[in-house]
């Protein structure tokens, strides 16, 4: 059993997908994708303790040997990532029942599972696999559900944002497939492993970059890196708020991971950042992305849209410390996408219980929530305060870091950027406080009460997770740092 | 009770936050709650008193506990001047607690609860940073102050005290993110550590210009200690009900701040390598500036506690100058002005609040003849202004003297005179106030308005809970200049423990 | 002269190439410019379509035949490119089987499938 673990790490979540149609009644389908979420958690948790125990763990698909067959291959970052992405799904799901019934029609309760937990299976197979054109297939898997999950929203503009983002979508995952394409071409295998090895030889011909300059635009796109990034607001405003609070949390971190992966593993450190100019152009998208979008943020006034320019904001962050190429700078990326993770779907599923009991996330309707939903709320403000990266919270760990990076390579301009950038975050997080606390309820709203313990307690569990890994850190920056120097080969 | 000075030393910051829990829980009965309140900061003072017991006995008190992130733990240390924050933080606590009382419900004040509460938690908050044993502890305890206070200052819930927590927290939480925490990290990068050490943590071949560069971040950076251009969020805070503003903004808030740059400058930087640096000379001046220029928007101000905010900044600027200055005087000095400047400003803001109460005036020209209704009060306003001012008998006068020397030791002739006119400028903005209250026709003014106040006989003296509370303060002025023994080895041991005798 | 046959030779020699660069193009070139919804999806499978063409060419070998295995015959093609677009049609129709969906209940609930019309009711003004 411990020996299959990669595999049922991505085959528990699709084996469980069609058998929701079997049971049909959505309360059981809802305790059974809970259980096969949780199973896929559990997974991950052993998963993650025998690879720092033991190293990588390279398990064959059906025996057959790479680079004929399939591989997955869970190294420390995979790990690491399989555990955030089971984990946020787990929880996401425990509010996921009270979550659909006003925001999504009954008959769609089973098929939202079903679709729920095939995108699970597509993120986790992205991350699992060692295979390059698996990537491609899982990566399908994903997004095409999640494009139906995003036009399950109530709202006829879910639709349009679900097309859009399909648009988009294809565009980027054909991108990708063009690079693995020439990739093939140029060195005739598909294994990442083996690509890692044989690509060097040949990385002075035009194929090579042009195969890896289609890759990183087309996971540039599914990383809503600015500019590539107009999809994201209107898939995360419009989408149900638990669709939201899982993709806000997990999609596009699994897209940092492929473009770590690609660069860092396949294409190699020399090949991507000193062949190439990409240091300096992701730094300065990065920082754009930063400004552009909080000032953005700073002008919503649907709150959900607000926190979707916030996490290309976020996005921003991560693409600075990874763009440092440094061990420092890939840390305090890890770090972040474990910490936004923990950060956007706690206040993505506050904002999904305001829409449970006001049926509208307009930061007007948020004027007075204060002393009517006491505990939302104040898990908004603790979400928000990591968001500014205020110490305590896992957003201050994450800030640290990247600013140490920065620091540490002498980037002294692009520190004090990376700072004035996150006062943005005090301006757009402060209006919610505002309105939520110091504005008169609207009068026809009176007999708004206290979200539903199904929300509160998954809201509550990652907004204490947010302040536990926030104090405690071992066990984040330890696995983060680990994951990091094995990507540049030290401390191995 | 035989407590262990280290359990002692965790209690201050956890007795407070445990009891912010209490009162919340106890919070639907006001008199309960309210005796909660005094019970805790009755305990509070025991154990820092006991603390400084434990201190002047010579013993090390260390606390740690637990590592953050590598390298950085939240650890806590007793030092001298900690130990004097913390003496002047917990004993004005309990003051303000009893003034407090009698001031919040005599003017009928909503949400009491809270008020109570996010006063337990920045108290606490306080008392981390007093005793912190590196700049990181220290930082994570100066933030949660800032987010704890915040409640406070929009305590009204008006659109008024909206825009105040606006700029309060605008401008504190930006100043820290951006500059005080970027010189952490630089000084984290540069030395390795971030613990307080006597005679700094840098070592001497260290690039001077750099670290002058750290040292504009941290004066910039620590924007509590209200160095302009960064000080408006003091004037934006007295929105704030009178007791935040006497306990928060004259001592708790500011006076963290000035205290981590004394802490700064003493166990970061140490004197000697200070006076080497480029930019030492440039923030003096600015303190200078600060110093002379608040005194002259404070003279202009009509609004009492708009007043006593821009003095506030004037004396604050004497504290970092003196921080500044670099010389054993200076430091003793600065450390004794965080004394007596609190204890002056505190029954300042006290009598402010009390005529608020009792004569609903908040106008400085409204308060011709008072010194008749309220004679006390006014008393009390005038010993403060003495001390605020420097003069004898009040411990002012101590603080004020050893700057002064402090400015001579270093030759800064031009940071002596703005000293000096800085004195004159406080009588002015400061003595008129009791002079008029008490004699209405001694100096011009418009005469109709005086003869108003003098037949309105409803004002009464405030509330006695006040009355005391700003009696006891206004005496402590004064007995800080009888007895300023304990106070000035308190602050002259901070620069045994830097390694430095003073007058040797 | 010579520079002439090397221009030729990149041309005709890499022809399959060049046939899936401009079917690219195009496809691409639709997606971007139509605002049509379902025009959009044509060109999206263009777009894919060209992807596909371009690995199946990849596979080919000079001279030659289908993998089979025979006695008589000692090349192949690689299969492999084969194999893999197999999965990449699949993945292509699930794609445009959604997109048309999406379409059908945009005008359902638009009554219209252009994109400035839908842009415009839903941001009046």
């Amino acid at each position: 059993m411990i020996a299959h673990l990669p595999i049922l790490q991505v085959i528990v979540p699709l084996i469980a997908a069609p058998l929701c149609l079997i049971l049909r009644r959505a309360h059981l389908v809802w305790l059974f994708a809970l259980f096969a979420s949780g199973i896929a958690f559990l997974t991950s948790i052993l998963l993650l303790q025998q690879v720092m125990d033991t190293g990588t763990i390279v398990y064959e698909l059906g025996g057959w040997e790479a680079p004929w067959g399939i591989e997955y291959r869970i190294d420390k970052l995979n790990a690491f990532l399989l555990l955030i992405i089971t984990m946020i799904s787990t929880v996401v799901l425990m509010a996921a029942k009270k979550g659909i019934e006003k925001e999504i029609s009954s008959e769609k309760h089973t098929l939202f599972y079903v679709l729920y937990l095939l995108s699970l299976t597509g993120m986790l197979g992205i991350v699992a696999t060692g295979d390059a054109f698996n990537v491609f297939v899982f990566l399908e898997i994903s997004s095409l559900s999640a494009y139906a999950l995003i036009a399950l929203g109530n709202d006829r503009r879910a639709l349009w944002a679900a097309y859009q983002y399909l648009i988009m979508g294809t565009i980027g995952a054909t991108f990708i497939l063009i690079g693995i394409g020439m990739m093939y071409q140029m060195t005739g295998t598909l294994n990442m492993e083996d690509l890692s090895r044989r690509l060097p030889e040949i990385s002075q011909t035009r194929t090579v970059f042009a195969a890896f300059a289609f890759v990183i635009v087309g996971i540039c796109l599914k990383l809503a890196l600015f500019p590539l990034h107009l999809w994201l607001p209107n898939a995360y405003s419009y989408a149900p708020s638990i669709v939201t609070a899982f993709f806000a949390a997990t999609a596009t971190k699994v897209a940092i991971y492929l473009l770590i992966r690609f660069t860092f593993s396949v294409f190699g450190l020399t090949f991507s950042f000193t062949t190439l100019p990409l240091q300096t152009l992701f730094i300065v998208l990065g920082l754009l992305g930063i400004f552009v979008a909080s000032t953005t943020a700073i002008y919503q006034q649907n709150v959900k849209r607000l926190f979707a320019y916030s996490s290309i904001a976020q996005i921003g962050y991560m693409i600075v410390g990874f763009s440092i190429s440094s061990v420092t700078g890939l840390t305090a990326t890890l770090l972040h996408v474990f910490n936004h993770a923990l950060m956007k779907s706690a206040l993505f599923l506050a904002l999904g219980a305001v829409m449970y009991r006001v049926g509208s996330v307009d930061l007007k309707h948020f004027h007075g929530l204060g002393r009517q939903m006491p505990l939302t709320m104040a898990a908004i403000v603790v979400g928000g305060l990591s968001l500014i990266g205020v110490p305590l919270t896992v957003g201050f760990v994450s800030k640290w870091y990247l600013l140490l990076a920065l620091i540490e390579q002498g980037w002294w301009p692009v520190a004090v950027l990376v700072l004035l950038g996150s006062l943005l975050a005090i301006i757009y997080v402060w209006r919610i406080v505002e309105a939520a606390y110091f504005k008169p309820p609207l009068a026809n709203t009176g007999d708004i009460k206290e979200a539903p313990l199904q929300y509160l307690i998954p809201i509550w569990i990652l907004i204490l997770a947010n302040i536990y890994f926030g104090i405690d850190t071992r066990l984040t920056v330890s696995v983060a740092q680990a994951a990091s120097q094995s990507l540049f080969g030290v401390g191995l | 009770m035989n407590l262990s000075l280290e359990l002692m030393l965790q209690l201050t910051i956890i007795l407070p936050l445990v009891m912010t829990l209490v009162i919340v829980a106890v919070g639907h009965r006001p008199n309960v709650r309210e005796g909660v309140t005094i019970a805790t900061s009755l305990a509070l003072l025991y154990l820092v008193i006991n603390l400084y017991q434990g201190l002047t006995s010579g013993e090390t008190i260390e606390v740690f506990w637990w590592e953050l992130l590598p390298a950085l733990q939240v650890s806590f240390t007793i030092e001298p001047l900690g130990m004097l924050f913390a003496l002047i933080a917990s004993f004005l606590w309990l003051i303000t607690t009893v003034y407090s009382i009698g001031y919040m419900r005599s003017h009928h004040e909503e949400n009491q609860t809270r008020f109570y509460a996010c006063f337990a938690i920045a108290i606490g908050a306080v008392m981390g940073i007093a005793f912190a044993d590196n700049l990181f502890t220290l930082f994570i305890f100066y933030e949660i102050l800032t987010l704890s206070t915040y409640p406070l200052v929009t305590h009204a819930g008006t659109e008024q005290a909206k825009k105040g927590g606006r700029v309060y927290l605008g401008i504190l939480l930006s100043t820290s993110i951006v500059f005080f925490l970027l010189a952490i990290i630089i000084t984290w990068i540069i030395s390795g550590t971030l613990q307080f050490t006597p005679g700094g943590v840098f070592d001497e071949n260290v690039n001077t210009t750099l670290v002058g560069a750290i040292l504009v971040l941290f004066v910039f950076g620590i924007g509590k200690a209200g160095i302009m251009p960064f000080h408006r969020w003091l004037p934006a805070a007295m929105v704030a009900p009178t007791p935040v503003s006497a306990l928060l903004h004259a001592v708790a808030v500011v006076k963290a701040g000035v205290f981590t740059i004394l802490k700064v400058v003493v166990y970061i930087f140490g004197i000697d390598l200070l006076a080497v640096l480029p930019t030492t000379q440039f923030l003096l001046y600015l303190a200078g500036a600060s110093i002379l220029l608040a005194s002259l928007v404070a003279m202009r101000q009509d609004n009492l506690k708009a007043r006593l905010a821009y003095s506030t900044i004037s004396q604050l600027g004497y504290i970092t100058l003196g921080a500044l200055l670099a010389s054993p005087a200076a430091v003793i000095g600065s450390s004794m002005h965080i004394a007596t400047h609190a204890f002056g400003k505190i029954t300042l803001f006290f009598c402010a609040g009390a005529i608020f109460v009792s004569a609903h005036k908040t106008k400085i020209s409204e308060m011709r003849g008072l010194g008749r209704q309220m004679p006390i009060t006014m008393a009390a306003f005038f010993i403060a202004s003495l001390s605020i001012i420097g003069v004898p008998p009040t411990g002012g006068t101590w603080s004020k003297w050893f700057l002064l020397l402090g400015t001579l030791e270093t030759e800064q002739w031009v940071l002596m005179i703005v000293l000096l006119m800085s004195s004159l400028l406080n009588i002015a903005y400061l003595l008129p106030i009791s002079v008029n209250a008490f004699f209405p026709n001694f100096l011009p003014g418009k005469e109709q308005d005086s003869n108003r106040l003098l037949a309105n006989t409803q004002i009464k003296e405030a509330p006695l809970p006040s009355l005391i509370a700003l009696c006891i303060t206004a005496l402590a002025c004064v007995i800080l200049f009888i007895y300023p023994q304990h106070l000035y080895q308190l602050s002259a041991s901070i620069l045994d423990i830097s390694g430095m005798l003073y007058g040797k | 002269m010579d520079a002439g046959n090397d221009w030729a030779a990149a041309f005709f020699g890499l022809y399959n190439y060049w046939i899936v660069v401009v079917l690219m193009m195009v496809g691409f070139y639709i997606v971007i410019a139509h605002g049509n919804l379902i025009k959009k999806i044509i060109g999206l499978t263009i777009f894919q379509t060209s992807v596909f063409i371009y690995y199946i060419s990849m596979g080919n070998v000079d001279g030659g035949t289908a993998p089979i295995l025979a006695d008589n015959i000692s090349q192949y093609s690689n299969p492999l490119p084969h194999v893999l677009i197999l999965t990449a049609i699949v993945v292509g129709i699930a794609t445009t089987a959604l997109g048309l969906a999406l379409a059908i209940r945009i005008k359902e609930s638009y009554g219209t499938i252009e994109e400035e019309i839908i842009q415009g009711m839903d941001n009046p003004g």
